[in-house]
């Protein structure tokens, strides 16, 4: 599930420490489903189920369940095991203010990659 | 606790490249047949380290790997701070011909992963008389960006951060964890504008689609090893470079990425010890 990124993110301090300058929400959508998730001092403060009425984020990362599932296998293949190869492949998009995606593209990419479970998919 | 050396040593070389003075720096361990080894976009020499260190492949060969101009231990030229970096195809091949006519080197192997696996390709076109063989890693005949390259230097993105976080997921999942952030850190401390200046090269300037078939396997032997995970440039594009070039050989390493001789030298011995052998069973 979506909402187990708090308290893994939060869990872990390294990440944190990693995330110290950043604050923001940005939007994950995986197929039909969209999630907000505030960022404050590296900290996830909430991970909010949609739909959204009026959302508000700095920036978005949308993508097919099916792409989402093969990311979140505990080995995913080969084209599915990065956000950069998702994006490669034109399978995810990202958009919006993508400054604070790059500027701290590691946090982000080791903040999602805690969704990957030992059995495979992730939600 | 006792310290212990590595085989390899380090030199300062100066010499002038496009009619300017450079500094130089090139390692090497070894000794008989050159083998000349070419770096990442954004990285340095180092990458080179499992290759210097293995007596598999010292015993039989000169590994030398020089870090290009603004790269690792090189300087970039006087006047630096007021140009944009950018590496053309011309300068790349006149710079690789010129440190090996610097060395002295005698028709070596030529090995290059990523920018140096496409340059590979060019001077397996333009010079193939002037090696022995060539060894391209993750060779490609030209990558599409898939992100804003701008992000690489910018004030408000660190560009060490940003260029590691880059190409973290290049590193093919059974990389050992200290060699693939050991691999990771060489992109971390790359100087300003340095892997954007390179990619230039890599998906713009270098792009050699329209003249991959005309290199001749018969003037150089051609060896492709690329790595199953690398999404830069995929196992399908080194498989298409392959399929275009009469008599190259191409393998896909099962596991491996896009750094395959840093981020695993271990597994990525297996595959480079048989060509090597081939490569000396030639004979040329």
């Amino acid at each position: 599930m979506i909402e187990a990124l708090r308290e893994r993110v939060n869990g872990d301090t390294g990440l944190v420490r990693r995330g110290r300058y950043l604050s923001t929400t940005f939007l994950l959508e995986i197929g039909n489903t969209a999630w907000l998730i505030a960022i404050h001092e590296g900290r996830l403060m909430s991970v909010t189920k949609g739909p959204f009425v009026m959302p508000s984020w700095s920036f978005a990362l949308r993508t097919s369940d099916e792409e989402w599932d093969k990311f979140s296998a505990r080995r995913p293949p080969p084209g599915s095991n990065d956000l950069m190869a998702l994006i490669k492949r034109r399978v995810l998009k990202a958009e919006g203010d993508l400054q604070i995606f790059m500027a701290n593209l590691r946090y982000f990419k080791d903040a999602l990659a805690k969704l990957r479970t030992r059995d495979g998919a992730s939600a | 606790m006792s310290a212990s050396f590595e085989p390899i040593i380090g030199r300062y070389m100066h010499l002038d490249l496009f009619g300017r003075a450079h500094r130089v720096y090139v390692e090497e361990a070894g000794s008989g047949t050159p083998l000349l080894c070419l770096h990442t976009a954004g990285a340095d020499g180092r990458q080179y380290r499992g290759l210097m260190n293995d007596p598999r492949v010292t015993r039989r060969h000169r590994v030398i790997a020089f870090d290009m101009p603004w790269h690792g231990k090189s300087s970039p030229p006087s006047g630096w701070h007021d140009e944009e970096y950018q590496l053309t195809s011309v300068q790349y091949m006149t710079m690789i011909l010129a440190v090996i006519d610097a060395l002295d080197l005698d028709r070596p192997i030529l090995i290059g992963c990523s920018i140096g696996g496409r340059i590979a390709l060019h001077l397996a076109l333009e010079h193939p008389e002037s090696f022995r063989a060539i060894i391209g890693l993750q060779a490609g005949a030209h990558v599409d960006p898939y992100y804003d390259l701008n992000f690489l230097h910018r004030p408000d993105v660190h560009g060490g951060e940003v260029a590691a976080a880059i190409v973290s997921g290049l590193v093919g999942p059974d990389a050992p964890e200290a060699e693939k952030w050991e691999t990771l850190w060489y992109y971390a401390q790359s100087g300003p504008g340095v892997f954007k200046g390179d990619l230039y090269f890599y998906k713009i300037d270098g792009d050699i689609r329209a003249r991959i078939a005309e290199i001749d396997t018969k003037r150089c032997p051609l060896f492709l090893l690329s790595g199953e995970y690398d999404y830069s440039c995929t196992p399908e594009e080194t498989l298409a470079v392959a399929r275009s070039i009469p008599g190259s050989e191409a393998t896909i390493m099962k596991g491996l990425g896009h750094f395959p001789m840093s981020e695993n030298p271990g597994e990525f011995l297996k595959h480079l010890l048989p060509v090597l052998e081939k490569i000396g069973g030639q004979g040329s």
